[in-house]
Parts: structure tokens; sequence; C-alpha cells
């Protein structure tokens, strides 16, 4: 791809976007070289910001045209590099489409563009007595788009599902420039469920104008504790226990000494002083089935060593138990200058086993892990932290972070349950899944995208090669190029 | 003459797993030339690795509860029984999920989960005595009332096996119900009649079984009262797990409530739920409609979906072609998610058949769903398109190519004839 190529592309966008929507000028480009996993960075060759649903698909066509690769984004909070650019490609943030359409509580839907972000649905719906489920802990900033891309989950998916189980259409723009319509409001549209294989594909089908969701009744009670146990394997005991006495929590959420300490020194959230784990169990439904279960998970949390419970006695005081949780992430900024988030998923019994396994090789390899995790449905987010400043520590930290997921996958779990596999963990797909595995899931990859230009190097670490391509001109084939250049 | 083919097959997979074809092992009228019934994926993998060398046209059965189901295949070599993939690989109860081979049978993996205090919560439609197996519940995406608080088959099944028409084993998804890595393959097969490939295994998540329930059924005046009734339900803190109406046609109306949850909770939830009502019944058992379809074998079974508000309207279209049409059209499904199922009569005329299936699909669209056949005497496929409208078609002819370049799998059977 020469410059006079991009310049020529560049005009071609400006022809239909106007002038304002696309950015050529290289520092205003800079602002898009990273998303939420910011050790990757690419500059791209140029940035286009549609602000309808045609427009996306005008850009889409260019981009074909000139046998361009592209990359969606939306508020740019992905913690896998999906959102990563291509040096020669074009970033369509779609940001700029953020309408909510409509709210249609009777339908249980509500019709919003992608770059809404997650709480402005809930939000929208509040009045009406609904709310949108997933809720990802990025949720104030991450926009609806980018969550149906990763297919995001959330701290209360373990009883409520994944942004799949609450997207019931969509109208992408395919990687051919085409605007199609996958499901609808009503459910079971006929024919494959290309929703579904669409959502969480990561970019790489298309890109999301607009998104149906499922709008969920509000519960009449919620009701969320705070116990402090002296280990993880003590806490881990209690969720097995109340996993077991059948009750379906909306949320149980860990966290381990070295996370509550960070969370601690960040927001104040006034967790049990010395403990050597947190449990955060909320339950919500039926104020008469939440109160009798509620009973239950209390008394299970004392009889597996609970010390100190602590009930949330209103919305406020749920509020700073959750605060703590949520903040876990950037708290631990406060004890390490910095860390690795890592993602990954394991059988919820094995809970015990991969902690001490984890808790041994931080040892071993001198790397402080903290640990925060949705411990309802195993998904760990260990916190590996370093120093850049000190050679070799961000090297060591990367190994341990890779080794931490080779237990997942030895345990029968997942490289990650929420995050993605974007740029960051396109690496670990083989150690998870064989070759023919990945040449299949690919086999949907050519359907839709022949020529691989939709976020190519993303999800799968070698390309498929598509057989005979339908439709426009062929450009620079584009699986060639890594586009990685500025990777720093 | 010596069958090469057959020979070929018992070389594949064991003299006992092949044999050739006979009028009792048709499928919508079209008979195999050979039957062969693989006891694991390596042998399924040696089968149809024939079958791709062979050219073989291939259709998947199971207990062949649905195979009425769909359109008839246009070529069928091959009938690949599943009958010998059963069994239940790993059930960790602690864990909530279980791995299980496609052949084995919905009753039989309910009754292994059961000791544990679980299920699989899909309570798909059986006639009764009926054996119908995951894979064909996965292939037809059958769901059933309790889809309104657990979702379908998608919303389930956490990972898959499948065997492509190449003969190539791939596995999607996992055995934890978290995962985001790589493509969600096991959606694309769900509800896909077979026409992707083989499905061998899957993995689901699971669900305690509620430890007390109880089923609140009122009979309703017309649609617009089990609208009104349906509406307060929804906007109710009820919680219900179903939500279901049935529309006999001799023109009586009964709306169902089902509520699962602790001993104490259904208890007060019910009484609130009568009382929300403005009367009903509380059983034990559920009505004697329950999770059945309005329709025998024979007759003409339609599935019909809107948007939830569209309900009302889309009952009393089919209570007004029932009357105008004089035919007994029954209707009955989840009034809490918008799925209901229609039947009319075998011996309903044909010509009359399709002008209703025209007629309630126009209605169906206009409230945002779809009207799909999923059973009509031969009669009446003749004369209508199963389907009607589907979104992203060209897509999907462009998935069928990937996976299956030669049209083998259950050919002509699914969409736009796929």
């Amino acid at each position: 791809m020469t410059t006079t190529d991009i310049s020529t592309l560049g005009a071609a966008l400006r022809a239909v976007l106007g002038d304002a929507q696309v950015i050529s000028d290289r520092q205003e480009l800079r602002t898009y070289e990273c998303d939420g996993l910011a050790q990757y960075r690419v500059i791209p060759a140029l940035v286009a910001l549609p602000r309808t649903a045609a427009e996306c698909a005008a850009t889409v066509r260019a981009c074909v045209d000139a046998g361009v690769p592209f990359v969606a984004r939306g508020s740019g909070t992905g913690l896998s590099g999906g959102a990563l650019p291509h040096a020669e490609g074009v970033l369509v943030v779609t940001s700029q489409m953020r309408a909510i359409r409509a709210v249609l509580p009777q339908d249980e839907r509500a019709v919003v563009e992608p770059g809404v972000i997650n709480l402005h649905v809930s939000r929208a719906a509040a009045p009406y007595g609904y709310h949108y489920a997933p809720d990802p802990s990025s949720q104030q900033v991450c926009s609806i788009g980018g969550n149906v891309a990763e297919n995001s989950g959330g701290a209360h998916c373990l009883k409520y599902g994944f942004t799949t189980n609450h997207v019931t259409g969509l109208e992408v723009v395919t990687p051919d420039g085409d605007l199609v319509r996958l499901g609808g409001a009503a459910p079971d549209a006929p024919g494959y469920d290309l929703l579904g294989a669409f959502v969480g594909s990561e970019g790489t089908l298309g890109i999301t104008t607009e998104v149906t969701v499922r709008l969920t009744r509000s519960p009449e009670s919620v009701r969320t504790l705070l116990a402090g146990f002296a280990g993880t394997d003590q806490a881990g005991a209690a969720t097995s226990a109340i996993i077991a006495a059948g009750v379906v929590p909306a949320a149980i959420e860990m966290m381990d000494a070295l996370a509550v300490e960070a969370a601690e020194a960040a927001v104040r959230c006034g967790y049990p002083a010395g403990a050597g784990a947190v449990l955060i169990v909320e339950l919500d439904g039926p104020a008469a089935e939440v109160d009798a279960q509620f009973t239950d998970v209390e008394r299970l949390c004392r009889e597996h060593g609970a010390g100190e419970i602590r009930v949330a006695a209103d919305d406020a005081e749920r509020a700073l138990i959750w605060k703590g949780r949520k903040s876990a992430f950037a708290a631990v900024g406060r004890i390490s200058p910095d860390y690795i988030v890592q993602d990954g998923v394991i059988p919820r019994t094995a809970l015990p086993e991969v902690l001490r396994r984890i808790a041994e090789i931080s040892a071993q390899r001198r790397v402080r892990v903290a640990n925060v995790f949705h411990a309802g449905d195993g998904n760990l987010h260990p916190l590996v932290l370093f120093d850049d400043a000190v050679p070799g520590q961000a090297e060591q930290a990367e190994e341990v972070s890779g080794a931490i997921l080779d237990i997942c996958i030895a345990h029968g779990g997942s490289i990650t349950g929420e995050h993605g596999v974007g740029m960051d963990k396109v690496g670990h797909m083989p150690r998870m899944y064989s070759d023919d595995d990945l040449d299949t899931m690919q086999l949907l990859r050519c359907a839709f995208d022949p020529r691989g230009l939709a976020n190519p190097g993303k999800v799968f670490p070698t390309p498929r090669l598509c057989g005979e391509v339908p439709g426009r001109r062929r450009g620079v084939h584009p699986l060639q190029e890594a586009g990685l250049a500025e990777v720093f | 003459m010596p069958d090469d083919v057959l020979a070929d097959l018992r070389a594949a997979a064991g003299g006992d797993r092949a044999r050739p074809g006979g009028a009792g092992d048709a499928v919508a009228g079209v008979q195999p030339r050979y039957v062969a019934a693989p006891g694991s994926t390596e042998e399924a993998t040696a089968l149809l690795r024939v079958a791709a060398a062979r050219h073989l046209a291939v259709v998947v059965t199971g207990a062949g509860t649905r195979q009425d189901w769909a359109g008839p295949p246009q070529r069928l070599d091959l009938l690949l029984h599943t009958g010998r993939l059963t069994g239940v690989v790993e059930h960790a109860a602690g864990d909530l999920i279980v791995v299980v081979r496609a052949g084995t049978a919905m009753v039989d993996l309910q009754a292994k989960l059961a000791p544990a205090g679980q299920q699989l919560a899909l309570d798909t439609p059986l006639p009764p005595g009926a054996a119908a197996t995951i894979g064909g519940v996965v292939a037809t995406n059958a769901s059933g009332p309790r889809r309104m608080r657990y979702g379908t088959v998608r919303d389930l099944l956490i990972g898959i096996t499948v065997v492509r028409p190449d003969g190539v084993v791939a596995r999607a998804g996992g055995k934890v119900v978290k995962n985001v890595a790589g493509y969600d393959l096991g959606k694309l097969f769900t509800g896909a009649y077979g026409t992707l490939g083989l499905v061998t295994e899957c993995a689901f998540r699971l669900h305690p079984l509620p430890a007390a329930r109880t089923f609140l059924t009122r009979r309703t005046a017309d649609a617009a009262g089990t609208g009104r009734l349906a509406a307060a339900v929804l906007a109710s803190q009820l919680v219900p797990s179903a939500l279901e109406v049935d529309a006999a046609p001799d023109g009586g109306t009964e709306i169902a409530v089902l509520l699962e949850g602790t001993a104490r909770g259904v208890r007060e939830r019910a009484a609130a739920g009568v009382a929300l009502l403005g009367g009903a019944t509380a059983a034990d058992e559920p009505p004697h409609w329950w999770s059945s379809y309005p329709w025998r074998p024979g007759d003409v079974g339609l599935k019909l979906t809107t948007v939830l508000s569209g309900v009302p309207r889309l009952l009393a279209a089919v209570g007004k072609a029932a009357r105008r049409h004089r035919v007994p059209l029954a209707v009955r499904g989840s009034a809490g998610t918008g799925v209901l199922y229609g039947g009319l009569p075998a011996a309903t005329a044909p010509e009359l058949a399709a002008r209703i299936v025209t007629e309630l699909r126009a209605e169906a669209g206009t409230a945002g769903g779809h009207l799909v056949v999923l059973t009509a005497p031969p009669a009446v496929r003749e004369r209508i398109d199963l389907w009607g409208p589907v979104e992203g078609l060209d897509l999907m002819r462009r998935v069928k190519a990937q996976f299956d370049p030669e049209a083998r799998f259950a050919p002509g059977r699914f969409v736009g004839g796929i």
C-alpha cells in the first residue's frame, strides 16, 4: 500500500463521508493507536467516522475496492487488542453512531446504534422497570457494538448470560460492504443462526450498525453480602457449597488478599481487614425467593469459615461493596507500576488446585499475582504485577501470564472468558484448539470475508486461504501483511 | 454384483456398522441406498470419508422423531444413524455441565442428571414414548415452554464436536460455561437440520432442578383478554419459567403460568399470581396440553413467531382464519416469548391449507416474526414454501458452500433449497 493509494482511498472516503469524518493527520491518527490493551500500538493509515449504516457500508465498500483491510472500533476499551489498528488499513470508528432508536418494554427490546454506551441502554430502560443485563466492568464507557464483537460478559452473567444471550437482532455491514439483517426482534428467525455466529466474532465477520437487545425486567429484590475468609480455599469451598445447594446467584465474585489490599488502597471500600479472600454474593429476583435463599447463602458462608459477613442494607452500601470489585483492575496500579490483566476460565471445581498452582508459579518466578474472579463461573482475572522500569520484569510477567493460561487449558478451561482473543491471544489458540478446529471455524470466516479484509490478524494465528473470491477487484493480499510494524 | 460402496463403508467402520437401506429407512418418502450406524466419532469420521470419496448424499437421523420436519431430501444415499453414539461422556455436577453423545435420548439424559438434582433445561415437546435424541433436538432447534426462563439450545450449548462433510473432526467451544475463544460453531449447527455436518457430541450448561413448582391456569374469553393477562404477568415480579397459551378450535382459550423455585417462594408467588390473574387454578401438574404440539402425525404443523406485544394480534388472526375458512385450526405456545404453534388437520384441502399459510405468514410478518411450516402432507408442501422469507440467505448459501461444497448433506431440506 503506497502513500498514493492511501491518499486515493482517503479522497474516496471524504467524498462519501465528508471531510470532518475522515482522519489522515498523523498526530490525530495517533489518538487511535491502541485500545484498552495499550502495550500493542499501531497507527492506522486512516480513520473513518461514519454517522450512519449507509456511510459505514460505503466505507467498507471503498476499502474492498482498494483492497485495504479495515478494523472496527467502538469505545476502544477492549482488553485483547481486538480493535488494534492495521498499519495499512482503515480504522472504522462507530462512536458517532450513538442513537437509542427505540425502547420497547412491551416487546422487552431496545434498538440501538453500535456506538451507544452499554450503561445508557439500562438507563433508558429504567423508567419502565427494565434493564440491559450484560454488565461488563467498563459499562460506563464501553459500546454495545464492541460488546457484540467481543460477546462481553460481566459480573451478572452467571445468572443472566452474556451478550450473545441478550442480542436478538443485528444489522451488519458484511466484508463485501452489504447491509444485512440477522435475527430480529422476534425469536428464532428461520435459517442458520448467523446472528449467533456473528456475536463474539471480534470484528472478523463485519461491522455492526444496529443492535436489537433484549431488555430484562428489573428484579423486585436484590440482596448483596460481603464475606471475609481466611483464604481462597475457604472462599472457594463456600462458592461450591452455594452452587451445590441449587442456588443460582446473580453474581459470586472473589478477590484474594493482594487484590483486596489494592482495592482498599484505591477506593477505601471497607473490606474486612486482614481477610485472605473476600466473596461478594448477590441474589436477585422475587423477594420471596431471594429471602429464602439469602438465609441459606449466609449460613453456607459461615459453615465454610466466613469471619465477618456484611449485608448491604441499601443501594448505597451495595454500591460500596461493588466499588471495590469493579475498580480492582485499576486499583492494582496503586500497588504496582505495571500489570497484566489476564482472563482465563477453569471448571469452578478446579479453583483451589488452580489457585495453588498460580501461587507456586508466582513464588518460583518472584512475580506477584493478585487474583480477582467471577468465582461462580470459574472465570479468573489474575493480575500479574511488574515494573517495566526494571529490565526483564515485563518478560517475566508475560511468561507467568502465559503459564496461567496453560494451566487453564490443562484443566479443560478456556484462554478467554470475556476479553476475547484479539491480537493478544492469537498465539494461544493452537494450544486450545487443533488445526482442524481452527480450520473449521475459518470456513465461516471464508463465507463472510473471503478476501480476509475484516480485522485481519486477529483471533486466528494462521489465515485460511478461501479459494475463489466472488465479486470485487482484488487488491494487495492483506493476509501476507502482518501490519505490525510499529508494535512495541 | 458386489456393492463396492457398501464394502467400503463396512471396511471403514466394521462389518456390522453398515447395511443396505430398506423401505423402512425412508426419510420423507426417500429411501436410502445404505444405512450406517457409527459407534464413535472415529467410526463416523471413517464412514463420512467414504461418503465423501463416493460423493454420497447423507442424511443424519437420531430417533426420527422430527424427520417429517423440513423438506424431503433431494437425494439420499447414506442414512447415518446416531443410535450407537450414546451415553454421557462427562457429568461434572459441581460445575453444572454435561458432555453427552448426540444419539443419547433426551429422557435418558434427564434420568442421569436427576439424581444430582440437575437438569438440562430443554423441555422440548415429545410425543408419548418418543426417544428424541440430543442431536435431533439440536439439529431442529426444538424448544419448549420453559424457554422463557432458560432459553433455547443456543443458550445452553457450550461446546460441540462435529464431523464435517469431508470427514474432518472439529470442536468448538468447550466445557466451561464462560468462553469466548474462537467462533461459536455450536450456534451455527443448532437448527441447521444436518446440512452442515454430523454432530457427535454436545456439552451443555445445566441448571438445578427447582425444589418446587406450581402451574397457574385460567380460562380467558378471547385473544385480547389473553393478551391483557399475558402483559400483566410479563410486567409483574412473578418471574415465571413459562407463560403458555392454548386456544383450542372449539373456542376455549386457556393461559398457564409455571412458577419454579423454593417451596416458600413458589407458595408466595403463586398467591400473588392467582390475585394478578383474577382467579386461577393452582396445581402441581401441568394442564393436559402443556408442552405438546397442536397437531397429530400427518397434520400441518406451523411455527409462528412475533414480537411479544404481537401475541394477541397473532392469536386473533389465527382465530379469524379458523372462522373464516371453517377449519379446526388450533394454536398454542409461549406467550412469554412470542413463539406459537398452529395445527391444521391432515384432511384440510391442500389449497385451503396453503392459503391459510400464506395469510398467517403475512400476519406473522406484520408482527415482526415468521411463519415456518414444520411439517405438512406432500400435497400441501407442493403448494407452499415451507420457510417463507429468510434474511441473510445469500450469506447462508455461502456458509453452506464452505462446509459442504458438493451439497451432499441433507440436500434441499433447508431454507432456500440448501
